[in-house]
Parts: structure tokens; C-alpha cells; sequence
């Protein structure tokens, strides 16, 4: 694949400066896309995600992402897709990574656990410990269901409340985090004030507890960029980002502190650029990081600093309080 | 200039700091203050802020503040019942005035 992109050369670049224009030396987290197939069709789903999407990861590329993980230290893996429940091999790769000192971390659309096929999922997630972010881009039904289809509201709400029973959100251990996304053109707000509002609504309504709510800055790539040009709004949204930069937010990228794996073993700075089709600068593979461990002496072992492919997208990630994946990156 | 209203010259707001710079810190750390977090959240006010805005009839504001109401999760049913709202107080102001006429006619008329 022909590397798309440049560090040096967008305007995102310029405005993030040499400074911050690479990861820290030791990462943190190490985000795996196991697939694009999806059960939802969401509008502001930046890989564009869906039920006839086909890719989907292998487990010899899992293998090298935990081999990887051991070699180098992360000490996060972070699952995403995709559903990622539709990846034939997530339970081994969960069972797995359990085996693991590592927080284990995955992105659930919540809807996907009400098929009786997918609904083992909730009892392993909380055998194993696996931190749930979920996705809820409203706590009102019309509004969550503008995103992400009609019929999809209840059941996330029935899954959240079993998720609470197998003893989610309660503040005990087992993690459920949500996620919150503008339902369009717009930035989102405090998070915290956010997160009090989810919080209100969601346990005088439904009795649902959870523990922080994301608030991700909807990225102007794949379907929410096609929906936003269809509208003739995505220039004008791209403009609102770029205003909105600010530079505190730039210690904080996620792309910083962390390597992302597509499908197919290919190396990105994160999920966006995956959608961007932007591979990190340097074209590696997950197989190159671990075939580099294992050829380095013991005690000898590469180094993980690399330069960061910016592209305009990334305005995303630093305007107003910041955006990651997990949420706003810059205090309030 | 062909129209006395442009949605770009919200962003030059500013500009009214040009020959006044110490009259516009002074109103805009008070129009910070008053939009934090207190009695009220900062979404209630948000919220009072869309429905006098409505009431008042700035196009500035209404963007303002139905873009920033969005950007608080605030639905389109809220701030369409906060609209409701001001025209409800608005129409009364009306009608309640009508008092003064039936006062006028009562001492007007035999």
C-alpha cells in the first residue's frame, strides 16, 4: 500500500509543531481493529463500519499483537472494529490476553448482545475483566437513534442494565464506560457536564449506573465526512475544528501513547488514520515489531518512538477540550 | 454590504473591543461568569439564553445558542419548549397589557 499522508506537510502538522510531532519513547496502549463487519450502520462511523463489510483479523495477526504486547510493554490492549463480537476469534483472543497483567479494554456497540448468537459475550467480558466502552451517542431515544438506526435504543438500554447485573459500572472493578457523540456538525461540550446529565437521565429512567462517559469529537472521515459533504456542511465543519484548536490538547493525543493494528497486521497512529488509510510513516507491520524483538538481544530491544503521519483529520483530536479514545484530552 | 444581517459577522463579535477594550473585558468576564456552572447549570442557562434570545429576536444569539445547546446534548424538543416558553411570556406581556386598555375604556367610557 502506497503511504498516504505527511508529516510534515499538512496544516495540522505546522499548527502540532516538531515538539509533538512523535510518539512518547515506551507506549501504553496497543488498539487492535479486528474488523470492519458490523451488525449497525452508524452515521458517524469514520471506518464505516457495517453488515457487508468483509475484513476481519486472523488469528495469526492476534498472535503477533500479543506477542508484541509482551516483547515491548504495553499495558493496554485496546479492541475495536467493527462489532468486534463478530470476529470469529475474539473469545480465544480474550481468554488470551486474560492470561495477561495488561488491561484489556473493548469497544461494544451494546446492541450486538442482544442476538442470541453474541450474548455469551457479557458473562466472558466480566469473567475475564474486560473493560466495556460502550457506545450511547444520546441518552434520548430519538437522538441516539438518528446515529445509529431505528430499533437500536432499547435493547442497548436492556443490555446496559444487564451489564449492571453481572456487576458493570458499579464502581467494584468491573469498568463500563459510554460513549457520547454530537449528533452532527457540532462539537461536543463539557464532558463532565455531559457525563452528569447521562448520569441523571440514564439512572432515574432506567436505574442504569456506569462509571465515565467519552465525549469523541465525531471525525470528518468516512461515513460522517460523506454524510456532512451530502449536506454541504463538511467544509464548514473542517473549518469549525481547525478554529477550534487548541494546543493543550496536544500532549494528550492518543496517537502519542499508542499503535494501532488494522486487520491485516498493518501499522497506523491510530483508528482515524486507519480510515484515512495513513499507515504510520515508517510502513510497518505488527509482524515487524515482533520479528525486531525477537532478533534483538535480551536487554537490547528496539525502541517504539516514532514520527506521527498528521493529516488534516487531526484537527479532530485538538479542538476545544480534545478528543481521544478515550474522550476529551485537555482539563476543564 | 447588501444586508444589514451576515451569520459571519458573529465571529467578528470581538471587534466591538476595538475603541472600548476595557469596557469589553469588563462585560466579557462578566458574560463568562455569568454562563458558569451555579444555582443553575450551565445547561439550564443555556437553555434561558436560547429562549431570550428567541424573545429578543437576535439571529446571532439564536445560532449561538442553539449551536451550543447541541454541543451540551441539549434535544431539539428542550429547546423547542424553551422557545414556547419565551413566546408564551412574550404573547402574555401582550395580553396582559390589554388591562391597561379595559382600564382606559372603564374610565373613558359612561
Amino acid at each position: 500500500m502506497q503511504i498516504v499522508g505527511n508529516a510534515q506537510g499538512s496544516a495540522f502538522a505546522e499548527r502540532a509543531g516538531e515538539k509533538f510531532g512523535q510518539t512518547t519513547d515506551q507506549l501504553e496502549t496497543l488498539q487492535i481493529n479486528v474488523g470492519l463487519k458490523c451488525n449497525l450502520s452508524c452515521k458517524h462511523c469514520h471506518v464505516q463500519a457495517g453488515p457487508t463489510r468483509t475484513e476481519s483479523m486472523g488469528r495469526e495477526v492476534m498472535q503477533a499483537c500479543l506477542d508484541v504486547i509482551d516483547a515491548y510493554g504495553f499495558t493496554t490492549l485496546d479492541i475495536t472494529g467493527g462489532a468486534p463480537e463478530m470476529n470469529p476469534h475474539l473469545e480465544w483472543l480474550l481468554v488470551e490476553a486474560a492470561q495477561r497483567d495488561i488491561t484489556v479494554m473493548l469497544r461494544c456497540n451494546l446492541v450486538i448482545l442482544s442476538f442470541p448468537e453474541y450474548a455469551h459475550f457479557a458473562e466472558l467480558y466480566a469473567r475475564h475483566g474486560v473493560q466495556i466502552v460502550a457506545s450511547l451517542p444520546h441518552y434520548v431515544q430519538k437522538n441516539s437513534e438518528a446515529q445509529r438506526g431505528s430499533g437500536t435504543y432499547a435493547p442497548g438500554i436492556e443490555i446496559l442494565q444487564k451489564l449492571n447485573s453481572l456487576g458493570y459500572g458499579e464502581g467494584d472493578g468491573l469498568v463500563l464506560n459510554l460513549v457520547y457523540n454530537p449528533g452532527g456538525a457540532f462539537l461536543p461540550s463539557s464532558q463532565d457536564q455531559l457525563e452528569r446529565e447521562y448520569k441523571k437521565r440514564l439512572h432515574d429512567q432506567f436505574g442504569i449506573g456506569f462509571d465515565n462517559l467519552f465525549a469523541i469529537t465525531n471525525n470528518p472521515l468516512g461515513r460522517f465526512a460523506e454524510a456532512l459533504a451530502a449536506k454541504g456542511t463538511l467544509q464548514a465543519y473542517r473549518d469549525k475544528l481547525a478554529a477550534a484548536f487548541n494546543p493543550a490538547t496536544l500532549p494528550a493525543m492518543m496517537c502519542r501513547n499508542q499503535l494501532s493494528v488494522d486487520h491485516e497486521g498493518l501499522c497506523y497512529d491510530c483508528d482515524f488514520n486507519q480510515a484515512a488509510q495513513q499507515p504510520c510513516l515508517d510502513g510497518r507491520t505488527i509482524f515487524d515489531y515482533r520479528d525486531a524483538a525477537l532478533a534483538a538481544a535480551s536487554g537490547d530491544m528496539p525502541g517504539l518512538r516514532r514520527r506521527i503521519n498528521f493529516g488534516d483529520h487531526c484537527f479532530a483530536c485538538c479542538a476545544g477540550s480534545g478528543s481521544s479514545c478515550g474522550g476529551a484530552t485537555a482539563g476543564e | 454590504m447588501t444586508t444589514y444581517y451576515n451569520c459571519v459577522d458573529l465571529g467578528k463579535f470581538a471587534s466591538m473591543g476595538e475603541e472600548a477594550p476595557e469596557l469589553w473585558d469588563a462585560y466579557m468576564n462578566y458574560y463568562g461568569k455569568v454562563f458558569e456552572d451555579g444555582a443553575l447549570t450551565a445547561r439550564e442557562k443555556s437553555l434561558i439564553a436560547l429562549a431570550v434570545a428567541a424573545a429578543v429576536q437576535c439571529p446571532y444569539c439564536i445560532d449561538a445558542y442553539t449551536t451550543g445547546g447541541l454541543e451540551k446534548g441539549i434535544t431539539e424538543e428542550e429547546m423547542t419548549e424553551a422557545i414556547h416558553v419565551a413566546n408564551a411570556i412574550r404573547g402574555g406581556a401582550s395580553l396582559v397589557h390589554g388591562v391597561q386598555m379595559k382600564n382606559i375604556v372603564k374610565n373613558l367610557e359612561l
